[in-house]
């Protein structure tokens, strides 16, 4: 139990068992020819909003394909790292360099809010998520094999307020997918849904990773998802890693195992230490 | 400290969707099996449903006027204040023989729509280009609140005096008190666009037409409706003002001429046209408004 958890010193060469399982899952892809993700590089990343510094140095390295869950306090910064890293935002200073330039379409992210049209149909809410390439031919094919990706081959003709909150952000789900991207920036997206429509989400969002093969980044405010879900928990405190966790356990996870309850602890123990420190939070 | 200024408001839209999500999980359960022979039982009732539907809100226009025609035969109403129905269906049916009728509708009508053309036009722009550009609106809204505060009826000596009692004259009233309901409500209705929606627009690449085309127009099209709604009312009581007191054709004047020789039923008449112009233009504008908004759950029938 204590083997699969193992904490890093935050600037420490990322290579380790983890990476080279993700490598190896990465090289089976590559030989079946699937999409593949981005490796991510940041270095120094500050961001201020006015006086008020959010993110005060971070630096990461996530390998392609890695599903790293990056969880911390309200107000830690990790929603503004998700966002700098999608590129929503600028940052103040440093840098975010993926293994190649991305286009457009490469890097996607899925909010907590579906954010669905709510005057297109089903379908072409997801044709939105092809940017650029909508007006292609197979734009509408691409739709329909993403909403059947994500169980929802049948709804494709509905208007979104007639679906339920775990429909709509499949739908979210299908949109962020269609354009297969390399890397897939997910902000507390199962924040908002019920604890049985999470549960079934969280299977989806794995399921679909390992299929599509993607960087992951998750941010979540729910230890027990990340753990559940991640090869690799961040956990971020007053604009720093304060804690860099591999999580070494094989896929599929059993939810309630033992394993999984003691990481879970370990990370709360550090998450609820760190704020008798940090009093400023 | 922006950060946090900046979060409350996320976190209170992202509720507030929770709460929406949540009534429709609620409303699917219902729908869930121990129910469904429930509604079933209810829907093979509800063909009859429609027709009645369709009669019940003429029910009490029917009785007023079943009710106007008692009072009247009886005595009850003495015919010099108010004439029976039959004899204004009589009134109407030798003005619709001689024509006179039909052109006077036809010149309202075609008054009242030039004018809404020109002043919704405008106001429809106005709100466009303010709720768009920052600078736009800085440069205009000023200006337009404090127009928007002069009763542009209060305009009808000055009107006069600049245009007579032309055709302009009626088409600038009707197009000043029409402008103002567009443009405050398509302004509205742009400003108040989800700015998550516009992100979302963003972030998959939408070029600026297409996010207006596709993200900020239909967001605002409900408020842009409203506008028209309150825009045709105001329409039909500006026509209704400039005809009687300026003008030498169309229905105000032939109330106020009928008003010379005491025609008291054509008098009737033309208040009875008037409500059902008024009665023709908002089922068109409420059909325009089903055939647009169909997404809307306001709209949805089940």
């Amino acid at each position: 139990m204590q083997e699969a958890l193992r904490f890093q010193p935050v600037d420490a060469e990322p290579v380790d068992h983890a990476d080279i399982v993700v490598k190896a899952r990465h090289l089976r892809r590559v030989a079946e020819g699937a999409a593949r993700g981005l490796s991510l590089t940041i270095r120094g990343l500050r961001k201020a909003f006015g006086d008020n510094e959010v993110l005060r140095g971070i630096d990461l390295h996530i390998p392609a394909g890695q599903f790293v869950a990056i969880v911390g306090r309200s107000g830690c910064g990790k929603s503004t790292l998700l966002r700098l890293i999608a590129g929503l935002d600028a940052p103040t200073a440093g840098s975010i360099a993926f293994g190649e330039e991305p286009r457009a379409q490469d890097v996607r992210v899925m909010f907590q809010e579906p954010r669905l049209l709510p005057w297109a149909r089903v379908l072409s809410n997801v044709e939105v998520g092809l940017g650029r390439q909508r007006s292609s031919a197979d734009a509408q094919a691409r739709a329909e094999r993403a909403l059947v990706e994500v169980g929802l081959g049948d709804k494709r003709g509905q208007w979104p307020s007639v679906l339920s909150g775990g429909q709509k952000q499949r739908v979210a789900l299908a949109r962020a997918l269609v354009s297969q991207p390399r890397v897939l920036a997910f902000d507390e997206p199962l924040g908002a849904l019920d604890a049985l429509t999470r549960i079934s989400m969280q299977q989806l969002l794995e399921r679909v990773w390992r299929d599509q093969g993607f960087t992951a980044i998750l941010v979540t405010h729910d230890v027990a998802e990340a753990v559940a879900l991640a090869d690799r928990v961040l956990v971020i405190e007053g604009g720093r890693i304060a804690e860099d966790v591999t999580i070494d356990l094989p896929r599929p996870r059993r939810r309630g195992s033992a394993e999984l309850a003691a990481l879970e602890g370990e990370i709360l123990k550090h998450l609820l230490e760190g704020s008798e420190d940090t009093s400023d939070l | 400290m922006s950060l946090i200024d900046s979060l409350p408001r996320r976190k209170a839209f992202s509720s507030e969707v929770d709460a929406g999500s949540r009534e429709e999980n609620a409303s699917e359960h219902k729908s869930g099996a121990p129910f469904r022979s429930h509604r079933n039982g209810n829907s093979s009732s509800a063909p009859k449903l429609p027709k009645v539907d369709g009669l019940i809100p003429w029910i009490v226009p029917l009785a007023i006027v079943l009710v106007w025609q008692l009072a009247c035969v009886t005595g009850f109403v003495p015919s010099r204040v108010l004439p029976a129905p039959t004899d204004v269906a009589l009134a109407g049916w030798k003005l619709l023989l001689s024509g006179e009728l039909i052109r006077n509708i036809w010149v309202s009508f075609w008054r009242a729509s030039i004018g809404f053309v020109i002043g919704g036009g405008i106001g429809f722009a106005f709100g466009l280009a303010n709720g768009l550009s920052q600078l736009s609106a800085k440069l205009t809204d000023t200006t337009l609140q404090m127009v928007r505060n002069i009763p542009h009826l209060a305009l009808i000596p000055l009107v006069i005096l600049w245009f007579g009692i032309d055709e302009s004259a009626k088409l600038f009233l009707v197009a000043l008190g029409v402008f103002f309901p567009i443009y405050l409500n398509t302004l509205h209705g742009i400003r108040t666009v989800d700015p998550q929606l516009i992100e979302m627009g963003r972030i998959y690449g939408m070029t600026d037409g297409e996010l207006f085309r596709r993200v900020i127009f239909p967001g605002a099209l409900p408020s842009i409706f409203v506008g028209l709604r309150f825009a045709l009312g105001i329409m039909w009581l500006t026509l209704i003002v400039a005809e009687t007191i300026a003008a030498s054709s169309g229905l105000g004047y032939m109330a106020m001429q009928a008003r010379e020789f005491m025609l008291i039923d054509v008098v009737v008449l033309s208040i009875l046209i008037y409500a059902l112009l008024g009665k023709l233009a908002d089922s068109a504008s409420r059909a325009l408004e089903r055939l647009t908004l169909s997404w809307h759950p306001a709209f949805q029938k089940k």
